[in-house]
């Protein structure tokens, strides 16, 4: 075990940011220490990546001072983080699609080395650290977790003595996880100083021998997170209770409302994936969870049940027996569907209109639109209940989207789409980058909603919120959905190994 | 058909794709780094005069040459400024610097109209020139045609082969990412933007300077637009640039062969035939996938580092 009471290798003192009026970080202390894990706890918006970017000189601090090694440095960018020996593995890679494994590492090596030793390099890299690689692949073709090992790989090139990770399980399945935290254990065996950034407070309290926790910018407790139990730090991290949500174990099936059967689709963007042969059964008063690694076809068959794109046989879905496979979102919607897709900016909501304007996007047939004509006072009513409704936080009276935070915003949108005459309801990915209270209440909603008699269909890649809020459970994988099981009658593991095509045909 | 006329044929597709080769290869480098110049017909006009004063003035091909790759350069400094440390929108950037060089290369050359320049030397080796149907093309072309090829051959080798063309590849595809590893985004990009309009303004110097020896507005009648959509025809490949322009070539002489020959169909319809082709060629690729695969993937948007 190192000295608990060596000098640490990095310092930061009384760090404040401010973007205008806004203070991200408030007068943060962090200390970091070799041989040490220490872990960065705290909601989305707490300022864990502000903290981050500002000790990888990709920001700079308003006020405070960064030692390393004793000393005081100033990090105007990337490239002066790195030359101290500070690496880091960021949660939405730093990669480039486009090129090779092989040229997405020579990118930070020197430009005298040859191909042939840089290939070395990444061999002996995979070796060490056990991170399988293959460095004439294209990286659009890698899964998530092959990508995350690049990064990695890419970091420990340069032999850094600070190593920050963000969120780094937050795209991998358990299995995945488990094999990255073989490496992160090496490296701090190796006398290296880790900063772990999560939410994940189990994977916390096993990992990492420190912990400091962010709320609203300021440091609200260090402490060693072994020493709690998960709700204990939740409720450091969060400041209030955060209510469970516990499915009520639903008596009898309910009619079927959606009927998938055998819908194949190729991919309309480039890199898509296809679908082949899905078969789905939606029943009133359930959930169906749909759990899988980003980027398995997810947001395909989201488009599909959605209808924004057609599969050309109108045989391949049904809603209450009606053949829509031909019918566009808004006959589906016309027959009591309705469907909140990942993407809150662009796709579900439109940032530069206001929440009234949002609320006519996708309810223009409920009486918003006269004639041609928007009826703005109605909308702005139906707008004003949402926000009363689902306790909406917002500035002003009828907001631009993109004022709102991203659980703000994802707790209007469920709110729009939601009513109680739905009779089929398709989310993709609900809570995603979303905060720990808003993230219950739109679980809670979910919930609720089916047992007020709609067929809900959740996508999520959040393993926790699919055994928390759903009655059966199925695996997306390369474009295959797995047959739904009972969620009570299986486990994390084994959804997990679904989830790697681990279990293909079973 | 005679040796004379096959190659009296190839010849003229192959100097008619010379300054399309000039210009687009230029904007292939601008575009891999991410920045869409839509200036480039304005670039190449004023490469065009600047080159015909240049080289009237002091009788020098080479100096011409220079002040036009100087010419195109500047305009697109300007460009570079705005699009890329302004960030203003890259497309009225473009259109705008357009205008403005079709503007200002008019008033520039104003008492050079009707003035004639002697043509550009030629390479001459003794046999090798003289062989039949080919010896006059290979051997014997004036010194733009093998900068062209050369500036082909050495952009593939720059971006496929080197660590700063992988740099600059990089920017193109993702310039978060490439600001977080620490590359200097602008500057790369501003370079990118430099080399495009030296190479549009030595397109514009090839027009006056070898192709027709006088300076007359406008002159440029539309080549930094097939340049243009060329660059997306190769698929930003170096390569297949040249084969598309040597297409496009054989469409503007086939069509003035047509209207020599006496074709039963208006000459206005037979002049846009290069320009038909250009918007078949972009039709056939955005149908395609293959086509949009190989774009740029940060390609026309500003990049603004926050700090």
């Amino acid at each position: 075990m190192p000295d608990d009471f060596s000098e640490p290798l990095v310092r930061l003192q009384a760090i404040t940011k401010r973007f205008g009026s806004f203070t991200a970080n408030d007068n943060v202390d962090l200390e970091l220490r070799k041989g040490h894990i220490h872990a960065l706890l705290g909601e989305n918006g707490a300022g864990k990546s502000t903290l981050v970017k500002i000790l990888y000189g990709l920001l700079a601090p308003t006020s405070g001072t960064i030692l390393f090694a004793g000393t005081p440095v100033t990090m105007t960018d990337p490239r002066a983080a790195r030359a101290l020996g500070i690496g880091m593995v960021f949660q939405h890679f730093s990669l480039f699609e486009n090129l090779t494994v092989a040229e997405n590492i020579a990118l930070v090596l020197p430009a005298s080395l040859s191909r042939a030793a840089l290939y070395e390099q990444i061999a002996a890299i995979g070796e060490r650290y056990h991170l399988r690689l293959e460095p004439a692949r294209m990286v659009w073709s890698l899964s998530a977790g092959e990508r995350q090992r690049i990064e990695i790989a890419r970091c420990l090139l340069q032999d850094p003595q600070v190593l920050v990770l963000d969120e780094p399980t937050s795209v991998l399945t358990p299995q995945e996880a488990d094999g990255l935290f073989i490496t992160l254990n090496q490296l701090k065996d190796e006398g290296r100083a880790l900063l772990y950034i999560s939410h994940k407070l189990e994977e916390v309290r096993y990992l990492c021998d420190h912990a400091t926790i962010l709320r609203l910018g300021r440091v609200v407790e260090t402490c060693v997170p072994k020493d709690h139990s998960a709700r204990e730090l939740a409720q450091l991290m969060v400041g209030t209770q955060i209510a469970e949500v516990k499915p009520q174990v639903s008596q009898h099936v309910g009619e079927m409302r959606m009927a998938v059967k055998g819908l194949s689709l190729a991919p309309d963007q480039t890199h898509g994936v296809t679908l082949k042969n899905i078969e789905l059964q939606a029943h009133a008063g359930q959930v169906l969870g749909i759990a899988g690694i980003a980027g398995n076809g997810q947001s395909e068959l989201f488009a599909a049940l959605s209808g924004e794109r057609l599969s050309g046989n109108a045989q391949s879905i049904f809603m209450d027996g009606k053949a829509v496979g031909n019918r566009d979102i808004n006959a589906r919607r016309a027959l009591g569907a309705a469907f909140i897709p990942e993407a809150r900016f662009g796709h579900a909501a439109v940032g530069d209109l206001t929440l009234s304007e949002n609320v006519i996007l996708s309810q223009h047939a409920h009486g918003l639109v006269k004639a041609g004509f928007l009826r703005r006072r109605a909308a702005r009513a139906q707008a004003a209940r949402i926000v009363e409704d689902y306790d909406v936080r917002k500035t002003g009276d009828d907001p631009l989207a993109r004022t709102l935070s991203g659980g703000n915003l994802q707790k209007f949108i469920f709110g729009r789409e939601n009513s109680s005459k739905l009779r089929l309801f398709v989310i993709d990915q609900p809570t995603w980058g979303v905060d720990a209270r808003a993230a219950s209440t739109i679980r809670r909603a979910i919930v609720d909603c089916a047992a007020a008699g709609t067929a809900v269909v959740v996508i999520s890649q959040d393993l926790d919120e699919l055994f928390e809020i759903s009655d059966q459970i199925c695996v997306i994988h390369e474009g295959h959905l797995s047959a739904a099981v009972p969620a009570s009658g299986t486990n994390r593991a084994e959804i997990g190994l679904q989830m790697t095509g681990g279990m293909n045909g079973v | 058909m005679t040796s004379e006329f096959v190659q009296a044929v190839l010849l003229t597709i192959l100097t008619s794709s010379i300054p399309l080769i000039l210009a687009a290869i230029g904007e292939l480098v601008a575009e891999r780094a991410g920045v869409l110049n839509l200036g480039v017909e304005g670039m190449m006009i004023c490469g065009a005069v600047s080159a015909f004063i240049g080289a009237y003035d002091t009788g020098s091909a080479l100096i011409g040459a220079a002040c036009g790759i100087l010419a195109g350069a500047l305009l697109a400094a300007v460009f570079g400024l705005l699009a890329i440390y302004l960030a203003v929108n890259q497309v009225a950037a473009g259109l705008a610097l357009t205008i403005f060089g079709l503007g200002i290369s008019g008033l520039i050359g104003k008492s050079y109209v009707g003035l004639k320049l002697t043509n550009a030397s030629h390479l001459h080796l003794p046999w090798l020139s003289d062989i039949p149907y080919v010896g006059q093309i290979l051997f014997g072309e004036d010194y733009f045609v093998y900068a062209a090829f050369a500036l082909v051959l050495g952009v593939w080798l720059w971006l496929n082969k080197t660590h700063a063309g992988l740099q600059l590849r990089a920017v193109g595809d993702n310039h978060t990412s490439a600001n977080t590893l620490g590359l200097d985004v602008q500057a790369i990009r501003l370079w990118a933007v430099l080399f495009g309009g030296g190479c549009a303004g030595l397109a514009g110097a090839y027009l006056t300077l070898a192709y027709t020896p006088f300076w007359s507005p406008g002159m440029t009648a539309g080549r930094g637009w097939i340049a243009l959509a060329l660059v997306v025809f190769a698929s930003w490949q170096p390569w297949r640039l040249v084969l598309g322009a040597l297409i496009f070539g054989g469409a503007t002489i086939l069509q003035l062969q047509a209207q020599a020959l006496g074709v039963r169909i208006p000459s206005q319809l037979l002049s846009s035939v290069p320009y038909l082709a250009t918007i078949l060629a972009l039709i056939l690729l955005s149908v395609s996938k293959r086509g949009k695969a190989n774009a740029p993937a940060s390609l026309g948007q500003a990049f603004i580092a926050d700090k």
